[in-house]
């Protein structure tokens, strides 16, 4: 028995050719029972997600299976000659636990993967599409995925501006609940930091935008309340978190103008994320007790190290994957004999 | 006997710690399991020894240096599994372990007396009032630890550069909470020390006794301070430290002192 993979990625394909060979849910059902009725084909699971579509199929015969493979793909899509990339036994099996433990991701170390490939091998079992092999590999996978994420530090750190500002205001509030946001300029990133911080269960968003109506139509999406620009200060008294993205000129927020808006607040953290160019906040607002002040510079120089932490754990992962595959072509040599 | 049971002891918290380390240093650092077994370990083996020198000493063991030291060890790991560990910081029972493994080294390599420095008269409340005043003295050096994390932490998240230690000490509020509830533990503990000192009728006009009630007025002085608000955590953290630190640091002296009386 042999485990073929066939697919197109991120890596080598543009979005515009993915598109066309992408499997949604809706015809993911339909797709696995075309693609069992390709002949030498003993069962197979399908990857689709934005930045794949992957076949991975059981069968003593990956030649003649590849063919069919194509000529489906070509039936299914209106003659496109998918550019696909194949690997068969070992190189499919080390593929597939790269991908599921997010070394082949766009961004290195994403779980998001995981969370996929369980969906993709869930739908093809409940359609009878997996065979003994397939079944095997894919448990398998899962455990790598699992030992790769737990004993390595490739999902280490945050990758994104909104994950870091979540991530550290994990690190000053532990829990977000209950906790207060105000947003200064009513900018995309503010606002995808904004919708961070609520799906991690903050209470209250105040929009504050030099055109209200903005502000009023950001804090209506979000749950929040609007206030006019000028009276930010008057509604500080109980903020937690602070988000600016204004477009002015020179900052809004200096130590004279804050320092008189901490007192009273009894020693509670103040989180600052200027993700403003030129900068909205004062420097000098980070020399202030308890205040923390994050700037464009800081997160990005936070995400770069995160990456650079999971690039440098690269070569740990391989080598458990390298393990766990020797491991898998075992167990496929001792059952070479035995049933699909 | 006893003696193995406190290298022992020792041992297990320098495996502990440097466990912590390692794993720190490998990225592989997970909070809890290890470090807490070593914890265990130790303070069992650390109950046994103080049990043995109980034995001989028929009372609490505590009338040297020597002993004060073993005993304030198996205080600071006793506040930490009773009420430290229910705080699930990251990092406090190895910072923990750490200081716990200075003292004993301290205790064990620096020569001092070991046996009773005179002959004591059994009171149960002077035994207890010796007792409680180092437990209390263990929950004033988990203050000290959490207030020294808050310390490193606020001093990474200043410093905006993201790294290991950042990721691994918990959150700053959590923190200013634990330190402050510590000193209000230790607080408690060494009032009630003091109360059952003075039932004891002990004598009072002792330099150990005006070291204490410094102390003691110093603690209170910064919980009053942080009731009304005009003591932020970052203060507080800082005297908590210091405050220890000088207890410490004093201990000896005053153990000296009286001795020499």
């Amino acid at each position: 028995m042999n485990i073929l993979c066939a697919g197109i990625s991120h890596h080598s394909t543009p979005v515009e050719v993915r598109e066309k060979f992408a499997v949604g849910a809706h015809d993911m059902s339909s797709t696995l029972g075309g693609l069992c009725q390709i002949d030498g084909l003993a069962g197979a699971v399908v990857v689709s997600t934005c930045n794949r579509v992957e076949f991975y199929a059981a069968s003593v015969c990956p030649i003649r299976v590849l063919d069919g493979l194509r000529s489906f793909l070509r039936d299914r899509t209106g003659e496109v000659d998918a550019p696909l990339y194949t690997h068969e036994s070992p190189q499919s099996i080390r593929h597939l636990f790269r991908v599921v433990s997010g070394l082949d991701s766009m961004v290195l170390g994403e779980t998001e993967i995981l969370g996929q490939i369980k969906q993709a091998y869930a739908v093809a079992a409940e359609c009878g599409s997996t065979t003994r092999h397939l079944n095997k590999l894919f448990q398998h996978a899962f455990r790598v995925a699992k030992q790769v994420r737990s004993e390595t530090q490739i999902t280490r750190g945050a990758t994104s501006v909104g994950s870091v500002a979540v991530e550290l205001a994990g690190k000053i509030f532990g829990d977000l609940a209950g906790r207060k946001v105000m947003i200064l300029g009513a900018g995309d990133t503010s606002e995808r930091t904004a919708r961070s911080m609520v799906s991690r269960g903050v209470r209250t968003v105040i929009v504050a935008n030099r055109t209200f109506e903005r502000a009023a139509n950001l804090a209506n999406e979000i749950g929040g309340m609007a206030v006019h620009f000028d009276h930010w200060p008057n509604t500080f008294d109980d903020v937690d978190i602070l988000i600016c993205s204004t477009a002015a000129p020179h900052p809004i927020v200096t130590r004279e103008k804050l320092e008189p808006l901490l007192r009273g607040r009894d020693g509670r953290p103040l989180f600052i994320i200027d993700l403003a160019v030129p900068r909205d906040v004062d420097a000098s607002v980070n020399e202030l007790d308890d205040v923390y002040l994050y700037d464009i510079d800081s997160l990005e120089e936070i995400i770069r190290q995160s990456l650079e932490v999971r690039r440098a754990e690269i070569v740990r992962c391989e080598q458990m994957i390298d393990h766990h595959v020797g491991d898998f072509v075992s167990w496929m040599r001792h059952h070479a004999e035995s049933r699909p | 006997m006893g003696n193995y049971l406190l290298v022992t002891a020792t041992f297990i918290f320098l495996l502990g710690f440097s466990y912590t380390l390692y794993a720190l240093g490998a990225g592989q650092f997970r909070p809890g399991r290890v470090n807490l077994a070593a914890m265990l370990v130790g303070f069992v083996l650390l109950s046994a020894e103080l049990w043995q020198r109980g034995q001989v000493e028929r009372g609490c063991p505590i009338n040297s240096l020597f002993d004060v030291l073993i005993f304030m060890s198996w205080s600071i790991v006793l506040i930490y599994l009773l009420i430290g560990s229910a705080y699930r910081l990251s990092l406090l029972g190895s910072f923990t372990s750490a200081l716990v493994l200075f003292i004993l080294l301290f205790a064990q390599l620096v020569p001092m007396g070991r046996a009773p420095s005179h002959p004591v008269a059994r009171d149960p409340w002077i035994e207890f009032h010796a007792a409680l005043s180092l437990i209390a003295y263990g929950a004033f050096a988990l203050a000290a630890l959490a207030g020294l994390m808050y310390l490193l932490q606020d001093r990474q998240l200043k410093m905006r550069k993201g790294g290991a230690l950042l990721y691994n000490l918990p959150p700053i509020t959590d923190l200013a909470v634990a330190n402050a509830r510590l000193v209000w533990l230790g607080f408690g503990l060494l009032t009630i020390s003091f109360v059952a000192g003075l039932i004891s009728g002990m004598p009072v006009n002792t330099l150990k006794f005006w070291a204490s009630a410094g102390i003691w007025a110093i603690y209170g002085l910064m919980l009053g301070l942080r009731k009304i608000h005009s003591l932020p955590p970052r203060r507080v953290a800082m005297l908590s430290i210091a405050v220890f630190a000088i207890a410490l640091l004093a201990l000896p002296a005053i153990q000296y002192l009286s001795t020499a009386r």
